[in-house]
């Protein structure tokens, strides 16, 4: 993929950004991006192969989303950043120390699964003790919630901010344009890190067939307040370097930032369309080809982190098989916080 | 007396005093209007909304995630219905979430008919709010079960669609709220002026927690010739037909205000049908899936044998929208009359 334009600041890879970052730093997100990458086609195996139900996911966003997962505030409460994620974003969260094993987890719907108790599609997470909350099949719906916690956080002393990520096709969705009036509020700006992840489909929908913005990241022109950039998140660097900016614009400015971050779907959009691969750039190939150009590393340590991310997720895999399935009657867990009440209907019927 | 509005006005002051409310918003919520019907005047955390009902719910929930108790109105429950999906969301999020989110929120919403209002300000909610399951659903007849249910709605970590019947939200109760003043002095303790507002504060009297449980029904009028299920605006109207009725020697009624719909009180309803044998269920919603039927079909289920005669439903007509003119909105929705003629079929067909 070529490198994208920008919307308002041109933003071109330093050349030395690379050793800027490096290679230290460059390893463990090369780490992190294997491990994200494979956990996803285990998941998609899992889904082919019967062990498991609907794949949905990221694999492909790995440049741009651990990067992302490193820089988050971590910790659970309002004083810490809150993440509003969409289906893709698996390397998020396990670089933010999530375990691939329950995602295994919820993929075979196993009462284990800690994320729903198996009521919910793979890569749906929720963690209160990281402030990832809910995340919902449902598009873009994550733009509107991100205005709550924008709102908490706005109010509090803190240099937190909300962080909410989606792709481009939802943006069509009201929630989207939700998310930058409210953001945008003269009564009470928001800090809110606005995140457009822009892979230039909507499932079998080229998005150049639906969109006349020539970039998502130029919505910013209808809010002059609000900076904003679109980038190339094939890159790690580009996208560290983006998301460094961002962030700090947000915590220090307690304002919206928007970022269009373009990526490649390297699976397609889910089971929906065969899950197979597609020749689109694999941000992970660029990464290990820019560290060796530089020096930073090595295939030796490279193929370490594959060989160990793919033992890893066996031994997991091999214990998530032995795990039972959720009882019928945890149907009834959660339906109120303060339990069932006793004359509630649970016959289904006469 | 206080009227419906002010109780409501009363419970959300207590709130935010109180139960950690610290935010309470919507259209035109804030100053200087307080609310298209009155109901959040003289708030300290009012404040006012885009015109966004998505975002409104959407922004509730995220601040129940975020730790909060945020209270948040649709302005009218007719303009709910674009807000679906975030209001199935709220209602979901304990559950998909294994229990590990709580979501402490309420959404307030004027609902049903009564003001001639026509198509768009007209509407109930009934079927599809208790369709919202993880959801709980209130709905007052009275200042004080508004009051009280408000105050359990706050408390209640679950998400609570509070149903404020519109044509009952200038309607004065029989009981006093714990704290209430007499009515001229309330009025000019709580009542925004007309006219320039912006150096008015209201004056709060001393209030109390009182809390009505959600999920108890009220016996408004005992009886024991036939029961009257009913909640919102047709409550004050099944409770006049009924004291008249025992007044006059025509039947002994009995009525059971709901209050909640969800989860409804279900040892409440057989309680009183398994004593009467007869029963009606009086709403405005219409009647095709009516959430009566539900509760009809559970009947017919479990007190089949104590069932003297077929039980009925009184609910609106089925119609795409309720008709501004007057003769239209009488015929869709009941009516006092309406109610009398259900109640006398009722108590007068052989067992």
């Amino acid at each position: 993929m070529a490198a994208m334009p920008t919307a308002k600041t041109p933003s071109k890879p330093a050349p030395d950004l690379y050793k800027k970052l490096g290679a230290a730093k460059l390893l463990k997100i090369h780490e992190l991006m294997v491990r994200a990458r494979l956990l996803e086609e285990r998941l998609i195996k899992m889904s082919k192969g019967g062990d498991g139900f609907f794949w949905i996911g990221g694999p492909g966003e790995e440049a741009f989303n651990v990067p992302l997962g490193l820089q988050v505030k971590k910790g659970h409460g309002v004083n810490f950043d809150f993440l509003h994620l969409h289906y893709r974003s698996a390397a998020i969260v396990m670089s933010m120390g999530a375990k691939p094993i329950d995602a295994l987890r919820q993929m075979r719907s196993v009462a284990t699964d800690p994320y729903s108790k198996g009521r919910n599609f793979v890569n749906h997470y929720a963690i209160p003790e990281l402030n990832v909350v809910p995340v919902s099949p449902t598009i873009e719906t994550q733009y509107a919630t991100a205005i709550g916690t924008g709102i908490a956080q706005a109010r509090a002393k803190t240099d937190s901010v909300t962080i909410v990520n989606g792709g481009d096709a939802g943006t069509a969705e009201g929630d989207f344009h939700s998310c930058l009036v409210w953001a945008n509020r003269p009564a009470l700006p928001l800090p809110i890190l606005i995140i457009v992840v822009n892979n230039g489909w909507g499932i079998s929908t080229a998005a150049k067939t639906q969109h006349g913005e020539e970039h998502i990241a130029d919505w910013t022109k209808v809010f002059p307040g609000m900076p904003g950039k679109t980038i190339n998140g094939n890159d790690v660097v580009e996208s560290w370097a983006a998301l460094e900016e961002a962030f700090a614009y947000v915590r220090k400015n307690r304002k919206p930032y928007l970022l269009e971050a373009r990526c490649s779907r390297l699976y397609g959009h889910s089971s929906s369309s065969g899950a197979n691969r597609i020749p689109e750039a694999d941000c992970i190939e660029l990464l290990e080809k820019n560290m060796v150009s530089r020096g930073l590393g090595k295939a030796a340590d490279f193929k370490k982190a594959w060989d160990k991310e793919a033992a890893d997720l066996d031994a997991a895999h091999r214990q998530v098989k032995a795990e039972p399935f959720p009882a019928n009657e945890s149907v009834w867990e959660d339906v109120f916080a303060d339990g069932l009440p006793p004359s509630y209907p649970t016959k289904g019927g006469s | 007396m206080a009227n419906m509005a002010q109780a409501i006005r009363m419970a959300l002051h207590y709130g935010e005093q109180n139960l950690g409310v610290t935010e309470i918003f919507g259209e035109d919520v804030g100053p200087p209007l307080g609310g298209v019907f009155t109901a959040t005047q003289g708030l300290e955390r009012a404040w006012n909304a885009p015109l966004d009902e998505r975002g409104i719910v959407g922004a509730a929930l995220g601040l129940a995630w975020a730790g909060g108790r945020p209270v948040a109105e649709i302005q009218f429950v007719d303009y709910i219905f674009n807000a679906i999906d975030m209001l199935k969301l709220a209602a979901n999020g304990h559950w998909a979430s294994a229990g590990r989110y709580k979501t402490p929120l309420v959404i307030m919403t004027p609902t049903g008919s009564g003001i001639h209002g026509s198509m768009y300000h007209s509407h109930s909610f009934d079927s599809i709010a208790t369709k919202l399951h993880g959801m709980k659903v209130v709905c007052p007849s009275t200042p004080i079960d508004a009051y009280g249910l408000m105050i359990a709605a706050i408390k209640s970590d679950d998400p609570v669609l509070f149903l404020k019947p519109k044509a009952l939200l200038r309607s004065k109760g029989e009981e006093l709220i714990p704290g209430e003043p007499d009515e001229k002095k309330l009025h000019e303790m709580i009542d925004a002026p007309l006219g320039d507002r912006s150096k008015w504060k209201a004056k709060w009297p001393k209030l109390t927690d009182y809390t009505v449980e959600i999920g108890k029904a009220k016996i408004s009028h005992e009886g024991s010739d036939a029961t009257i299920v009913t909640h919102g605006r047709m409550a004050p109207i099944c409770l006049d037909v009924a004291r008249r009725f025992t007044a006059q020697g025509k039947g002994k009624l009995e009525v059971l205000d709901l209050r909640s719909l969800i989860p409804y009180d279900w040892e409440a309803i057989k309680k009183s049908v398994k004593k009467t044998g007869r029963v009606v269920f009086v709403n405005e919603e219409t009647e095709i899936t009516n959430f009566a039927e539900h509760l009809i079909r559970r009947l017919i289920d479990e007190c089949f044998y104590e069932l003297e005669v077929r039980p009925r439903l009184l609910a609106g007509k089925a119609t795409p929208g309720i008709g501004l003119s007057p003769n239209l909105e009488y015929f869709i929705q009941p009516q006092t009359k309406d109610v009398e003629r259900v109640v006398s079929e009722l108590l007068a067909d052989p067992a």
